[in-house]
């Protein structure tokens, strides 16, 4: 957390240890605190941190890591524009500035001795990555994990090697889809939200957490809803304009929430009343 | 607590009150006349105030005129608020330095703390710092903003006559100053007198007046101010009914009103740069031309805009509907979810600063009518 001293605007440069590229557009940075921190970087799946990039700016990005290796800060961008590029030419041993964590978390303590569906879509693989490590760390307090993600095409999806392991435990399910197949794929093609029907979960005992593109969240919960699952066993994350993290600049607003420090994980019943808005 | 203990100061004398102050260090700030304005800046005497002037506001019209009187605070607002000194339209957050090998150092800007005496603060005024004291306060701590704020010197002004735009009575935010500041300030002019009756709001404050040539209160000087707060309420020319206001805004997102209202608004920003609550700001990155040397910087944004929404998958208020929507629903509806309070205190700038005169009191009116007349419809069904 942020010292309470340190003005709150104010990033601390991290060392790039390790760049992994995921996909065309996609890539994984490992950090390291540059000077030596007095405590071990803390966070719950889901947060995220605003990155900057010397001269450029600064970008919301989620923490994408293993929340038991606090030592080790991962972050996977997709580059889609001016700060998103820039982070993409930057090399190992180059400094990344990083203020954060900031926000609210995945429901982790609620899921207990509860069946876990976790829909995804593209880089929202990203912010569940962290609550995948979690859960699975701890894999006998929770029920079924369900894990559901789509991707445009074979080559944009992510993680491949931690979806293979995934895929190889008995205790977790994973269904993969892309938009577009290639020549060698065998799996699933179409959207994600097909998936949420067949998905082998109790109802009334059940916890989804969803994150990806707006269009997807929104077909995603009425899927979920339609199987009979609850409003407030629901978790979406929005993606806002933001500018500031911590309550000031006004950007993120979502109706009535900052989505920097009331999100960007909300409760579906929540913000319920605005989902289906356009242009909130 | 209400502080009861005062004075009254005579016209002639009260050019000391920015002496003391200038002598216990602070920076005095308050109206000034320019360009066929009021504007607050540095004064030094009583000779810099807008003496004799006063404002004459409608909607998307303001204009200066000359009284028969020598009032020193016989205008309303002034087209800027305060929140230029608390949260300066522009400040640098931070430099960064390039090192070598790929890295970099930051260095936070320092932001001295400054002692501001703010003389003629409107209570419409006062309560907007006290609500954005909840914004930059509140959760995270703004050092800028805190820095200005701490040592801040207040001396309120209470409103002795009021504008065809104000409406502080109807949003319980004046015309009379209640708490919150150091010294309140009331003019009274008549055929007898020039003076000004001070109410006392803090330890500080006492310790000024004591400084100051006075004469005590008597009944007849708080009754003469009672006089004019009540004149002052019944002159103001708009009036909002912010019962139920933030339920029934946050429940009419597709009230044809704001197709109505967009049709309108020319989206330009100005409500919300004179606004004295509105907080919105941007960030701005700057290199040297070495590009070893880097800058953040911070300004006044407004949801207005454009690009404030924007997201790789675009804008998400792209139409002047969702961000007029956005605006109103945040100053009178969700402003209370986030901070308690409503994001409006009545001060009427919006309404005088509008190109094209648009009037949130009025825009209120037709919500509160359509519901209204909707309620009363399905009873008689
Ligand atoms: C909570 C949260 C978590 C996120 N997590 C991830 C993640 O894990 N991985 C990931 O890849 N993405 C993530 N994102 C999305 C990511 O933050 C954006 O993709 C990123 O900010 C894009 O920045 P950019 O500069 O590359 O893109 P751009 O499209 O160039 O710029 C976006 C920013 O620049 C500003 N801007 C753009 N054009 C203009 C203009 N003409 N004038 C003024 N300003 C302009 C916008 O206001 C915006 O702030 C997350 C977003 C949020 C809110
Ligand atoms: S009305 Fe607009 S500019 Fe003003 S505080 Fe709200 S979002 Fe920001
Ligand atoms: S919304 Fe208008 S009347 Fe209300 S405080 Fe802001 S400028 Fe003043
Ligand atoms: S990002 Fe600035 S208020 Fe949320």
């Amino acid at each position: 957390m942020i010292a309470p001293t340190q003005a709150p605007m104010v990033t601390t440069p991290w060392t790039i240890t390790r760049i992994e590229k995921e996909t065309e557009d996609t890539f994984t940075l490992d950090l390291k605190a540059s000077e030596v921190e007095a405590s071990p970087y803390r966070f719950e799946p889901g947060q995220f941190n605003m990155l900057y990039v010397f001269g450029v700016g600064e970008a919301p990005i989620s923490i994408s890591g293993d929340p038991a290796k606090p030592k080790r800060l991962r972050h996977t961008t997709r580059i889609v524009g001016t700060v998103t590029r820039a982070m993409g030419a930057l090399r190992k041993g180059e400094s990344i500035g990083i203020r954060g964590p900031y926000g609210s978390s995945w429901p982790l303590e609620q899921a207990k001795g509860k069946d876990v569906i976790i829909v995804s879509g593209g880089i929202g693989l990203a912010p569940l990555r962290p609550a995948l490590h979690k859960l699975l760390a701890h894999r006998q307090q929770y029920r079924r994990i369900i894990l559901l993600y789509g991707a445009r095409t074979p080559e944009d999806i992510l993680y491949n090697k931690h979806l293979e392991k995934w895929r190889a435990r008995f205790d977790v399910e994973v269904y993969i889809t892309v938009d577009r197949a290639t020549r060698n794929w065998r799996g699933n093609v179409g959207v994600v939200t097909p998936l949420v029907k067949r998905a082998p979960f109790h109802r009334d005992n059940a916890i989804a957490m969803i994150c990806g593109p707006e269009i997807m969240m929104r077909y995603a919960v009425q899927e979920l809803r339609t199987r009979g699952l609850q409003a407030e066993d629901i978790y979406v994350s929005i993606e806002r304009n933001m500018k500031c993290a911590i309550g000031h600049c006004g950007h993120c607003q979502y109706g009535p929430a900052f989505t920097c420090k009331d999100g960007p994980v909300f409760r579906y019943d929540k913000i319920e009343h605005l989902f289906n808005l356009v242009e909130i | 607590m209400r502080n009861n203990s005062g004075g009254v100061i005579q016209r002639a004398d009260i050019g000391q009150l920015l002496s003391v102050l200038t002598e216990k260090g602070y920076i005095t700030i308050g109206p000034t006349l320019r360009d066929n304005t009021i504007v607050y800046d540095e004064i030094e005497s009583v000779q810099d105030l807008p003496i004799g002037w006063t404002d004459i506001q409608a909607p998307g019209s303001y204009r200066l005129i000359k009284r028969d009187d020598e009032a020193l605070f016989a205008y309303n607002t002034a087209p800027q608020s305060w929140k230029r000194y608390l949260n300066p339209p522009r400040i640098r957050l931070w430099k960064a330095q390039r090192t070598e090998g790929g890295g970099f150092t930051v260095d936070p800007e320092d932001y001295a703390p400054s002692k501001y005496a703010f003389i003629g603060v409107r209570a419409c005024e006062l309560k907007a710092i006290l609500i954005q004291d909840k914004v930059f306060l509140g959760g995270y701590k703004d050092p800028c903003y805190q820095s200005r704020r701490e040592g801040a010197f207040i001396v309120a002004v209470n409103c002795t006559q009021a504008n065809e735009t104000c409406f502080c009575a109807s949003m319980n935010s004046g015309p009379k100053a209640e708490s919150d500041y150091d010294l309140a300030l009331t003019e009274i002019i008549d055929e007898q007198r020039h003076e000004f009756v001070v109410e006392c709001g803090s330890e500080r404050g006492e310790e000024i007046l004591k400084e100051l040539q006075h004469r005590p209160v008597e009944a007849e000087d708080s009754q003469r101010v009672d006089e004019r707060i009540q004149e002052t309420i019944s002159q103001m020319g708009r009036s909002m009914d912010t019962h139920r206001l933030q339920s029934l805004l946050a429940s009419q997102p597709n009230h044809p009103r704001w197709e109505e209202v967009a049709e309108r608004c020319l989206s330009c920003a100005n409500c919300t740069m004179a606004c004295p609550t509105c907080f919105c700001s941007t960030v701005e990155d700057v290199t040297d031309l070495t590009g070893d040397h880097a800058e953040r910087w911070r300004q006044w944004d407004s949801c207005f805009t454009m690009d404030f929404t924007y997201i790789s998958g675009g804008h998400v208020r792209s139409s002047v509907m969702s961000r007029y929507r956005q605006w109103m629903t945040h100053k009178l509806s969700t402003w209370h979810d986030q901070f308690g309070v409503s994001g409006c205190v009545g001060c009427g700038r919006c309404i005088t600063w509008c190109p094209v005169g648009i009037d949130i009191t009025e825009e209120v009116a037709a919500f509160q009518n359509s519901h209204s007349q909707k309620t009363t419809n399905s009873v008689e069904k």
